[in-house]
């Protein structure tokens, strides 16, 4: 079947939705194409708040907000991104008020700020209250506020529609092909713009704390057609993840004032962050985490992990503001946080890197910038880069809403001006081929035995802490699993949800995003924010203040470009706390 | 231990009508429902369909009859189960797969009673004030996840599938106890309607199965009231 809309998105969390509401009030015709229930994307995950210098609580200024983006990117961040961000965030969070979000409320009633890791007043004096929120959901009352938007608007929706396939033909996006779930026939999509805010990819790594379905899709079909992945080396482990499950427990939990202790009592940020301890940003105290496990000061009979402490907070404060992570570990630990601290260890949480795209979500193929005409970004699934090397919590949902809003204005005034073009059932020919090539497989790989054999791999030589030796590993590793993946089969031949081959189909992806990732991880020979080398171990700006473009040549073979980082008022200067 | 689970499958192109199937899976008791049901598609059965996303409850995918009620799978663990344990699709919505079902009629109710806020009032500079008293008064129903595991287990929607159901009302409540919402009298029209809220009969099905706890029949009484006390 064949359907035509001025402007596609894919993907329809947080970034997908607001992008499709601003192209939408712009006057375009506009389609999401989704392959969950928008309502089930996860941004709905999202618990802590989204930052804002609305300065409700105390004073604060937008331009301390950018300063801490940039520092907490260990000066990564294109700075024109950071700035443009930390002022439209405000508007955009006022936008979500009037849109009916239910944010938390002061007694004056203004919306409700909390404090949060990375995130200072007087450029990094102390913490300062940025988020707000509401209680330990606030990414489930964004997704739910612009999927009813949307709802009102009239928007139209493609549920459970697999994206196999972004047509680009003489460098332009011209539509794409998607599978439908319910009855398995491929669809073919008009469209004189697409934005591709699909979401990330922690599905790579053994514990994250991503949603079974974050599988890199649509970052590895761009990847396989030749254009570039940006800084795809920076991957955010956060720190507070259940153990061993691997669930979130928000960073909020130690902005209303929780601990991180390991086997001694101690509280051992001390020691790595001074100023802010257990509000330092996620990297730092990620590192800090497997060191206390390193040197033996780990909980448990295998001494693997940290205790975050909420017991010496008000009940009262726990029960209202964090609502969900007390949940949480009630039912999957049997741990009360009320009573016992909780066990945590780093989770995979989110890519700083994906598709490269201007400030206005334009995704593009080389380091001049060139645009790709027709093809946008938002959201995890792309790289601005706001975040640099190493995300401030809370910045993902301001991310969601400023650049989706960006992308969706953009694309419908682009979209205005510009033709369909001419598509046939031709263009349905590659994904039916890799379809009907794994239905017919008579190989004996499984899709599950290989998954598992990639996250945990992944785990052990690609996590927080690398060295070359374990990454040149991996990327052998990745090789193997790569040539295994052309021998899968699966046993459902059928067309109605056929589950097995969606997945046999994202653990392709996850092998492709996976690969971008361990070869730019080789290539940096420095220590900046998240991507930490222990045989590099310092900064390097001199060689390394760039970004890396990777290019896939061919299966276990990367080509680098180069980036440069868009510095302003801002110089870099050591990251301390 | 040891662990039978016994599935409920169809599958349209083969299937006249839904059949058990037994499987034998090796499960730790804190394992999840949803763990189990993922070991049996690894390693015995590749074709067994179910929805699934974030895994830990927040998400609304995984609803499912488990043991003869309404459950997410990823919030239900074995140990709290025993060693027989029996899933099935939600009820009162068309199976198309397995543990699938159409969720089509579910967002149709969802719909139809405009959930998102209505104030066409132009907007302050900055946000509109709410006291913390007049947001607490809505605030069960943000918690809903849209899992369609209250509608689905009441009785009523069972035997008259046009009734808006439990999430549906409970969606509209969110927004006519919200202080900044001024389109209560056209939820009204919707939910006064004769498929709307008149049908409820307070089984208290939805509460129980509610798995964010949000008490639903209460909502829905609230909502009755409302529309009550908004003749006079």
């Amino acid at each position: 079947m064949a359907h035509r809309h001025e402007v596609i998105v894919v993907g329809a969390g947080g970034a997908g939705l607001a992008t499709a509401l601003y192209a939408a009030r712009e006057g375009a015709d506009v389609a999401v194409v989704s392959k969950l229930y928008p309502t089930r994307s996860h941004t709905g995950a999202a618990q802590g708040g989204i930052g804002a210098a609305l300065g409700n609580v105390e004073e604060d200024h937008w331009e301390w907000h950018m300063f801490d983006t940039v520092k907490g990117g260990d000066y990564l961040t294109d700075q024109d991104a950071a700035e443009v961000f930390a002022k439209e965030v405000i508007e955009a969070v006022i936008e979500l008020e009037h849109m009916g979000l239910p944010f938390d409320r002061l007694p004056n009633g203004k919306i409700a700020q909390r404090r949060f890791g990375g995130h200072t007043k007087d450029w990094g004096k102390a913490p300062v209250h940025r988020a707000a929120h509401a209680a330990d959901r606030t990414g489930h009352m964004i997704l739910q506020t612009l999927y009813q938007q949307c709802v009102k608007l009239g928007i139209t929706f493609y549920n459970e529609f697999h994206v196999t396939d972004i047509i680009l033909e003489d460098g332009v996006a011209k539509g794409l092909v998607a599978l439908e779930l319910a009855t398995g026939e491929l669809h073919l999509f008009q469209a004189k713009a697409i934005v591709i805010a699909s979401g990330g990819f922690g599905r790579i790594y053994k514990v994250t704390s991503n949603a079974y379905t974050l599988t890199g899709d649509l970052q590895a079909i761009l990847y396989r057609k030749g254009l570039p992945l940006e800084d795809m080396e920076f991957y955010q482990f956060h720190p507070t993840g259940l153990y061993p499950l691997g669930i979130l427990l928000t960073e909020g939990a130690r902005g209303e004032g929780g601990i991180l202790r390991n086997a001694l009592g101690e509280r051992f940020m001390e020691r790595y962050a001074p100023t802010i301890k257990d509000l330092a940003p996620r990297d730092m105290v990620s590192r800090a985490m497997y060191l206390e496990v390193r040197e033996g000061r780990g909980v448990g009979p295998k001494k693997d992990h940290v205790l975050l402490d909420l017991t010496h907070l008000p009940p009262e404060v726990i029960e209202k503001k964090l609502p969900d992570i007390t949940e949480f570990s009630r039912i999957y630990l049997g741990v009360d946080p009320l009573k016992e601290p909780v066990p945590v260890m780093p989770t995979a949480h989110y890519a700083m890197g994906g598709i490269p795209t201007t400030l206005w979500g334009q995704v593009i193929r080389d380091e001049k910038n060139t645009v790709v005409p027709g093809l946008y970004a938002a959201g995890e699934a792309a790289c601005v880069s706001l975040h640099g090397a190493n995300r401030l919590g809370t910045n993902s949902l301001g991310d969601l809403v400023v650049f989706g809003r960006r992308a969706g204005i953009h694309a419908a005034r682009f979209a205005k001006d510009a033709d369909y073009h001419e598509l046939t059932e031709e263009h349905l020919g590659p994904s039916r081929e890799r379809i009907e090539r794994i239905k017919n497989s008579t190989g004996k790989e499984r899709v599950a035995v290989l998954r598992a054999e990639l996250q945990q791999s992944m785990m052990d030589h690609a996590s927080v802490f690398r060295t070359g030796e374990l990454l040149q590993k991996q990327v052998e590793i990745l090789k193997e699993l790569m040539d295994r993946y052309q021998r899968i089969s699966i046993e459902d031949k059928g067309e109605a949800y056929n589950t097995e081959l969606v997945e046999a189909l994202e653990l392709g992806y996850l092998l492709e995003v996976s690969e971008a990732l361990v070869h730019s991880a080789l290539n940096r020979t420095e220590s900046r924010g998240a991507h930490a080398r222990e045989d590099y171990p310092e900064r390097d700006d001199a060689n390394w203040l760039k970004h890396t473009l990777a290019y896939k040549v061919e299966d276990g073979k990367v080509a680098f470009r180069y980036k440069p980082v868009v510095l302003g008022r801002f110089e870099p200067k050591a990251r301390t706390y | 231990m040891q662990v039978t689970l016994k599935v409920l499958r169809f599958d349209p192109a083969k299937d006249q009508k839904p059949r058990w199937e037994t499987y034998q899976v090796e499960a730790e008791p804190w394992d999840r429902v949803l763990d189990l049901l993922h070991k049996v598609k690894a390693d015995q059965d590749g074709t067994l369909s179910f929805r699934r996303s974030c895994g830990h409850g927040i998400c609304g995918s995984d609803a499912m009859l488990i043991n003869g009620k309404n459950r997410l799978a990823c919030k239900t663990l074995v140990k709290d189960l025993g060693h027989t344990i029996t899933v099935e699709p939600i009820r009162g919505l068309p199976v198309e797969k397995d543990l699938i079902v159409d969720m089509e009629p579910f967002f149709a109710a969802y719909r139809a009673v405009k959930p998102y806020l209505i104030n066409d009032e132009p907007p302050p500079q900055r946000e509109r004030l709410q006291s913390p008293e007049e947001r607490e008064r809505f605030d069960h129903g943000t918690k809903c996840i849209l899992c369609a595991s209250c509608t689905t287990s009441c009785p009523v929607f069972w035997v008259n599938g046009a009734y808006l159901g439990p999430a549906a009302i409970v969606q509209a409540h969110r927004f006519i106890f919200d202080s900044r919402d001024r389109g209560k009298r056209e939820r009204f029209k919707a939910l006064g309607s004769g498929s709307g809220v008149w049908r409820c009969r307070t089984a208290y099905n939805c509460t129980e199965a509610c798995p964010r706890e949000i008490p639903v029949t209460q909502l829905i009484e609230e909502v009755k009231r409302a529309i009550l006390f908004d003749r006079f």
